[in-house]
């Protein structure tokens, strides 16, 4: 497919720019740049979930072949770093916090030197009591895990105490009053599990000192600038002081959001003064990482006879594990979606998030809303079940619309849900009967998700030929961003796809952009390059009308990189605008446009709140996601046959781009809901390996697996574009235990839905 | 460690050399030897496929292959295929088939439908998804790239 030659590319499913490196092998990833004089790093971790450092020896070390230099706790300062609460520094210093914690880095000639290295280095530690559960983290006695969390700097009300690293509250209407006009009212705890990212490519970073003391740092990232913001705090460098760059990223789900091996990096290089590499190995990126938090939720929802949802009531507890991270907005962001897309007059949701000695959880595809969807959209089936309302009656009877209030706050603007529904249920033909020795389910769960959040900025210039470069400091993980944001700038200014190239994130040279998470590139960053190239585009109109003598208001751009008097021919190439722009009057074209989601995503007079840890969230994008499983009756296996994914993208810029995401984040939900796990042998994760922690394969998955893109423009959208790099996960366990439920009639609380599990419900159900 | 040796390969039909110590894995030959990254190191446990590459004909783990035991024998990777016109329909459907998104796993990949295709030269979505299990990808659900292996499977049919 090629790309039209006269503009009109938004809505094209073009191949993505950057394809064609990528498919010859030539396409640059961390591991595979190197610098002159480079080093490596290797890390040594903690054998103690929680134990205070008494003393390290790093002589031996230091003598052993290749080394050039060691960092400890001693060398990092005071800094702390944390996109909520500032509590984690760049490596341990005085205590570890979970085991594997980085507590010295080697910097050698070579890897294999830098890792032998590590074993020669003594750390003489006094153990303290592991705290692995929250509960066993919120009981009386229990040691602090940050002796001085009350001293952190905090950026929200936390409501920080002992180990409660965070709480919220949120509440509108009168819940304990509504449960009086229920009819059926059903409580339930739900729990569900920690998930490993698993992006193929391991975390890692370059780091660069120069003589004057300015770092480059490399690294693979979902934000050049949360890795500039990350290490300047915890290594109290000014921001100016560090360059953050980025080569491709082989792929993120959360994982690379915040600092990884960033600030070890930045110390190693800058005490042994050469680069530094450190590529993760595969076990560091499950042990020293992030992941999926585990959820505990009591859910309890009641509803009229006439199947009318009246109240809800969520309460969280989340496992922080050691560090806050994304944390706090993990759990405030799952309450805030707790509700659900339904009208329901009375909702409280509640939660707390609680330091164990575990590796640090954080963003992960989803943020919070896979969890909480998978406790409410199991009890809005159950509502139904009991009721004798199908399904989609039970959620069409409730589910919201546009012009509707999200919990808590301002009108929805754009709400294709209904649509999303009506597709799933005419697209899917009757299930077929289960074959001997095996059941058959179908299940339905609905779910919306923002796109938003926070500042972003585009800068397009005109270069001298007319071709423009595209700079948003968006880091593209793979999903195609770049693409799609050079699709948008594309179609603004009328060109060919092939005369915009984009810029790489670079902090020295991009517009701030707080990152590639939260589905939020295309909807805010597109918005700013929209801005930016119709900057550009008055600048063009006023170089062209010095021209061709008359009022730029009487110009417009014609496709393939032209603009001409209305009603004439009279017109011009770009590169004759830009030409008299950088040698002759007026200055070189250059377009920029910032913006910081500002939408009334709250309205303090609905209700009360507590510990709010972000101000305004973002627009809603909507899914509805049915799926057929079959359950072998012998092993309990769970296996999904077929699945239907309807999404409210507001406008597709680039279709074929959007159905992989859906269908990415269907099968990471697949996993999820049916076989990943972390699992911990007391202190240690006793999976951290690809043979011991599974990941769906191709023959884990549904190849008949159909994607609808639902288009119901968003007002303020990039030409009505929605985010929807995470919403494709959110309904995915829900519909799949109810699907299982189905099925086998048994209501399954717990994830993940192991062949185990489900054979035990089997043979319950059977006795 | 014992002392690095001279390695020479016969790798994507030109015979090149590179210092390997004895027990250096075919992969870290390629990427740090020989300066060919276009086999990824996913694992480096044999489990997720991103450095696949062609050994004797056949699809293998780099990572878990010795590069001294390769010497003898013709190793391929995407560099040397860059003309082969199975590959070059297979990276084309890849590439505009919504196949490739992070592009980690994309070589890996390739190389596994590749030898496919030698196989099969009509597979079923079936037998692609079966050729292809031995490699993770997290990012697409994999129906795509069975369709685009597929769609080369046509193309080159017809």
């Amino acid at each position: 497919m090629t790309a039209p030659e006269d503009g009109g590319v938004v809505g094209q499913s073009l191949p993505k720019i950057e394809n064609l490196e990528k498919v010859s092998g030539r396409a640059v990833y961390i591991a595979d740049l190197t610098r002159p004089r480079m080093l490596h790093g290797a890390l040594l971790g903690s054998p103690f979930a929680h134990a205070r450092i008494k003393s390290i020896f790093v002589e031996a070390a230091l003598a052993a072949p290749g080394v050039v230099a060691i960092i400890t706790g001693e060398d990092v300062g005071p800094g702390r770093m944390g996109p909520f609460i500032k509590d984690e520094g760049a490596i341990a210093q005085g205590k570890v916090r979970y085991l594997g914690e980085p507590v010295a880095a080697v910097a050698a000639e070579s890897e294999a030197e830098a890792r032998a290295a590590c074993s020669l280095i003594e750390v003489d530690y006094e153990e303290l009591p592991e705290l692995l559960s929250p509960d066993a983290a919120l009981a009386e006695d229990a040691p602090a895990i940050h002796e001085d969390l009350q001293d952190y700097v905090k950026i929200f009300d936390s409501g920080s105490k002992g180990n409660l690293c965070s709480r919220s509250c949120f509440e509108e209407g009168d819940v304990e009053a509504a449960w009086a006009d229920c009819d059926l009212i059903l409580e339930d705890e739900f729990t569900t599990q920690a998930q490993a990212h698993v992006a193929i490519e391991p975390c890692g970073a370059i780091a660069e000192v120069d003589r004057s003391g300015r770092v480059t740092l490399w690294s693979a990232n979902q934000s050049v600038f949360r890795v500039q913001a990350n290490v300047s705090e915890c290594l109290s460098l000014p921001m100016s002081r560090l360059r953050c760059l980025t080569p491709q990223v082989g792929g993120g789900f959360g994982i690379k959001m915040e600092a990884h091996v960033q600030p070890i990096a930045v110390a190693l290089a800058m005490k042994a003064g050469r680069p530094v590499k450190i590529v993760l190995t595969r076990e560091e990126d499950f042990e020293i990482t992030r992941a999926r938090h585990p959820f505990r939720i009591r859910m309890k929802t009641g509803a009229k006879r006439d199947g009318t949802l009246v109240a809800r009531e969520c309460e969280v507890v989340a496992d922080c594990g050691a560090y806050a991270d994304d944390s706090p907005g993990v759990l405030g962001y799952s309450l805030l979606m707790a509700r659900g897309p339904y009208r329901i007059a009375n909702v409280k949701c509640l939660g707390q998030l609680v330091y164990t000695n575990k590796l640090r959880f954080g963003a992960y595809r989803g943020f919070g809303n896979p969890q909480v969807t998978f406790a409410g959209e199991q009890h809005i089936d159950e509502i139904g079940r009991r009721l004798g309302l199908d399904p989609f009656e039970i959620r069409r009877r409730n589910m919201v619309a546009a012009g509707e209030p999200w919990f808590l706050g301002g009108a929805i603007a754009s709400c294709g849900l209904a649509e999303c529904l009506d597709t799933v249920e005419r697209e899917a033909p009757a299930l077929a009967p289960a074959p001997k020795g095996k059941r058959r389910g179908r299940g339905l769960a609905i779910n919306a998700h923002i796109s938003g959040l926070l500042g972003t900025g585009a800068i397009v210039r005109m270069l001298e030929d007319g071709s423009i470069v595209l700079n948003t400091g968006a880091t593209d993980i793979g999903q195609g961003s770049d693409t799609v944001l050079a699709q948008i700038c594309a179609e603004t200014l009328k060109v060919p796809l092939s005369m915009v190239k984009v810029a790489s994130p670079d902090t020295d040279g991009s517009p701030f952009n707080w990152g590639t998470t939260a589905s939020r590139v295309t909807y805010t960053t597109g918005r700013a390059v929209i801005g930016a190239a119709k900057e550009v585009e008055r600048q063009i109109k006023e170089q062209a009308g010095a021209i061709l003598e008359c009022e730029p208001a009487d110009l417009d751009l014609r496709p393939g990189g032209r603009v001409g008097v209305v009603g004439s021919d009279r017109e011009l190439p770009f590169a004759a605008v830009s030409g008299r722009a950088h040698w002759a009057a007026g200055g070189p074209i250059i377009g920029s446009h910032s913006l910081v989601f500002d939408g009334k995503t709250f309205d303090p007079k609905r209700g009360s709140v507590l510990g709010l840890p972000f101000p305004q969230i973002g627009v809603f994008s909507f899914i509805a996601c049915l799926v057929d499983v079959e359950v072998d009756e012998a092993s309990g296996q769970v296996t999904v046959l077929e699945a239907w994914n309807a999404c409210d993208v507001g406008r597709a810029i680039n279709p074929k781009l959007v159905e992989v995401q859906l269908d990415g984040g269907f099968v990471q939900g697949l996993g999820f809901a049916l076989f990943e796990e972390m699992v911990w042998d007391g202190p240690r994760l006793a999976n951290p390996s690809l043979m011991d922690y599974k990941i769906p394969t191709s023959r884990d998955v549904p190849l008949r697996l159909h994607s609808f893109l639902i288009e119901e423009p968003e007002p303020d959208g990039p030409y009505g574009a929605k985010g929807v790099g995470e919403i494709g996960i959110n309904a995915v366990p829900a519909a799949i235990a109810n699907a299982a439920t189905a099925a086998l009639g048994h209501r399954f609380r717990d994830l993940p839905l192991t062949g185990e599990r489900v054979l035990d419900a089997l043979l319950e159900s059977e006795t | 460690m014992s002392d690095p040796t001279a390695i020479t390969l016969d790798l994507d039909g030109r015979q090149q050399t590179a210092l390997a110590a004895p027990d250096a894995t075919l992969l870290t030959l390629l990427r740090e030897g020989l300066g060919n990254t276009g086999p990824k190191r996913g694992c480096n446990q044999g489990v997720c496929g991103a450095c696949t590459v062609m050994i004797d004909g056949w699809p293998q783990r780099a990572c878990l292959t010795l590069a001294a035991a390769c010497a003898d024998k013709p190793v391929q990777t995407l560099e040397g295929l860059s003309s082969d016109p199975v590959m070059v329909s297979l990276s084309k459907h890849f590439a505009e088939g919504g196949a490739v998104q992070c592009g980690f796993c994309s070589t890996g990949m390739l190389i596994s439908a590749r030898k496919l295709l030698d196989d099969e030269p009509n597979p079923s979505s079936d037998q692609v998804s079966a050729a292809l299990s031995g490699n993770l990808c997290r990012c697409i659900g994999y129906r795509k790239i069975v369709e685009a292996v597929q769609a080369a499977a046509q193309e080159l049919a017809s």
